[in-house]
């Protein structure tokens, strides 16, 4: 009987965590060691890196982490353990990669393994578990966040880590990151802001002739289901015979290929979640809100200003949400095709194998997706918390 | 009226697939306008049908695989065993989705090499979570009322599961199913820049040769093919909702 109580006190989603980490520490190597960028790595586990005091220490954490996970009932304790040790983590990859490099030298080379990875991903989920369970205010889970970004931006500025490879990598290409990072975000608010001001108008018009909405959204679905490489190869011949027939379209920069072709189909994918949302989100007005205000008098275009477009904002901004999500992850593809953004790094890296320059342009895309997904949802739930 | 124009518009674009597909040449006088210095207006480094058939083979295996595992995965999370697991879940699935299809393709080439490999593990995980997110959503939209009755009329845990909660479910599995299917028919395209073999490849042959009559035939193959078979999968989920007894949402 005490022993069935033991068991179900276990919680089983920690089980499963821990089992990963533990066959992640003690089969996968923690880092690779590399004497340049294309020689083999030489794999080291963790537990060969133990003389370290770091790694003492980081061990130490992920023992405690370990027990948390599995024991510990209260989420807040569980987050603040879990954090302590993603930091160690972090501190350790750096000391330890820098312990490897020999001195002065600029062609070795620091990798992760794929136990460092699973280790980040297992606290990294042990961490969303607490954040989930304890149910952060909207507002409080931007700042949560900041606060991880925080410390993230720390531990790459203060050259803890300037001994791994992707962190070599972005020190022969700072600048070229830089504007990388501009085009990325220029072409995914860009298409959300022209999005934007075609589709809220031309969902309003669906939702008041019932007869174009069946078209319209059909339409749009239609270019959702085309791949966007396709699309985006598509767009280039109407455009390149525009470039090359009328000067005045080559003049303002519409060219075959680049930014063009990638900008309008951003704005077309885009399209079908913001009309479709302002369509529905019009549609789950209560029309008597709607009569009582007719009956006092308003005018169509003020009721729609006044009171459709204010109830209808939070669902409205759902499908922004979607389309900026979107977007940023659809940018990457427009480097195939001349359009600029991290893609860049991520086939370029791609071409020639360096899976640090792949990182390099994978993981601030996903930051990207990932931040604006939390902020926007933190928007949408505050608004829908004070209307109701 | 509206279905006659509706099938043309289908069979006009069937045929204009096979066309392409299987006598790519009857459309010359189309594609050779497109080509400068004399460059190949057909491309014919691998047949355009075996390219296609490669696509397909990576889409439907990738999505069987996560098909049964997403939902085997949400009737688990729905269970009273697996609760522990569905707030974690939930959040990843959101999370996932944030990653961009290239990141994962990308990423998948360390662990398996270049290949067919990295770009099936790609669409079956990225094929995992909106299959996993509408089985959920489905499974809990489910009244407590009809749970209540189904278990009044004495079922067991499996065969409300199988009677009850899944039929009830399946429009919304299904819908998952087909946004699944688009977004890996896309990825797949992607897929050629790590060497699966699929129509890709010719959209990027064109691209990088700067020849625009692969470009069209490959873009016009892939957005073809995507485009019919989203529409029959909808085709499908409507006569699956009607047998079963439910309108089509």
């Amino acid at each position: 009987m005490a022993e069935t109580l033991a068991v179900r006190r276990l919680d089983r989603l920690g089980v499963v965590l821990v089992a990963g980490g533990i066959a992640a520490t003690a089969l996968m190597p923690f880092i690779y060691v590399k004497a340049n960028r294309i020689a083999a790595g030489k794999p080291m586990l963790l537990m060969q890196l133990l003389p370290q005091p770091s790694v003492i220490i980081l061990t130490v954490l992920l023992l405690l982490t370990a027990f948390a996970t599995l024991f510990l009932r209260n989420a807040p304790a569980r987050l603040a353990v879990a954090t302590l040790c993603l930091a160690a983590l972090i501190v350790a990859i750096g000391l330890v990669s820098t312990a490897a490099t020999p001195p002065g030298s600029t062609v070795a080379r620091m990798t992760p393994g794929g136990g460092f990875w699973v280790l980040f991903a297992v606290i990294g989920l042990v961490i969303s578990d607490a954040l989930v369970k304890i149910r952060l205010a909207p507002w409080m889970r931007v700042a949560a966040l900041a606060a991880y970004t925080a410390l993230l931006f720390i531990s790459l500025s203060s050259g803890l880590l300037d001994s791994l490879s992707i962190m070599k990598e972005f020190s022969t290409r700072a600048p070229q990151f830089e504007t990388e990072a501009i085009s990325h975000l220029l072409l995914a608010f860009g298409s959300l802001a022209i999005a934007i001001v075609l589709g809220l108008p031309l969902g309003i018009l669906c939702f008041w002739v019932p007869k174009l909405r069946a078209a319209v959204l059909q339409g749009l679905s239609l270019i959702q289901t085309i791949p966007s490489l396709a699309l985006f190869g598509l767009l280039m011949l109407p455009l390149g015979y525009l470039a090359t027939h009328v000067p005045l379209a080559a003049a303002i920069g519409i060219r075959g290929i680049g930014t063009a072709p990638a900008l309008i189909a951003l704005v077309l994918y885009s399209l079908l979640p913001i009309v479709a949302n302002t369509v529905v989100g019009l549609q789950g007005v209560d029309p008597s809100v709607r009569d009582a205000a007719a009956g006092m008098g308003l005018t169509r275009l003020q009721i729609l200003v006044g009171i459709d477009m204010p109830l209808a904002f939070p669902v409205i901004l759902t499908g922004i949400r979607i389309v900026l999500v979107q977007a940023i992850g659809m940018v990457t593809i427009a480097a195939l095709i001349g359009g600029g953004g991290f893609g860049i790094f991520i086939f370029q890296g791609l071409g020639q194998t360096a899976m640090d320059l792949v990182l390099l342009g994978a993981v601030p895309t996903v930051f990207f997706a990932f931040s604006s997904a939390v902020i926007l949802d933190a928007v949408i739930d505050s608004i829908r918390g004070s209307a109701a | 009226m509206k279905l006659v124009v509706a099938n043309l518009f289908r069979l006009a674009a069937l045929a204009l697939l096979l066309i392409l597909l299987f006598r790519t040449e009857w459309l010359s006088f189309m594609l050779v306008p497109l080509t400068s210095n004399n460059a190949p207006a057909v491309y014919t480094q691998n047949s355009l049908a075996s390219l296609a058939a490669g696509h397909l083979q990576l889409v439907i295996g990738s999505i069987v695989c996560s098909a049964v595992l997403a939902v085997v995965g949400g009737i688990f999370v729905t269970r009273e065993s697996g609760a522990d697991f569905l707030p974690l879940s939930r959040a990843i699935a959101n999370a996932g989705q944030t990653f961009p299809p290239v990141a994962v393709l990308a990423l998948a080439v360390p662990a398996t090499g270049f290949g067919a490999m990295p770009t099936l593990i790609a669409l079956f995980l990225y094929g995992l979570l909106p299959i996993f997110e509408n089985t959920v959503a489905g499974l809990k939209q489910v009244s407590p009322q009809v749970l209540d009755a189904a278990d009044g009329m004495g079922m067991n845990g499996t065969q409300r599961l199988l009677r009850v909660e899944l039929p009830l479910a399946l429009p919304l599995i299904l819908e998952g199913l087909k946004v699944a299917t688009v977004i890996n028919i896309g990825t797949a395209t992607i897929g050629s820049t790590v060497a699966a073999k699929g129509l890709g490849e010719v959209i990027i042959a064109g691209l990088i040769s700067d020849n625009t009559a692969f470009i069209l035939q490959g873009g016009l193959i892939v957005g073809l093919m995507a485009v019919l078979i989203y529409d029959a999968m909808g085709l499908v989920e409507a006569a699956i909702t009607r047998r079963i007894g439910l309108r089509a949402a």
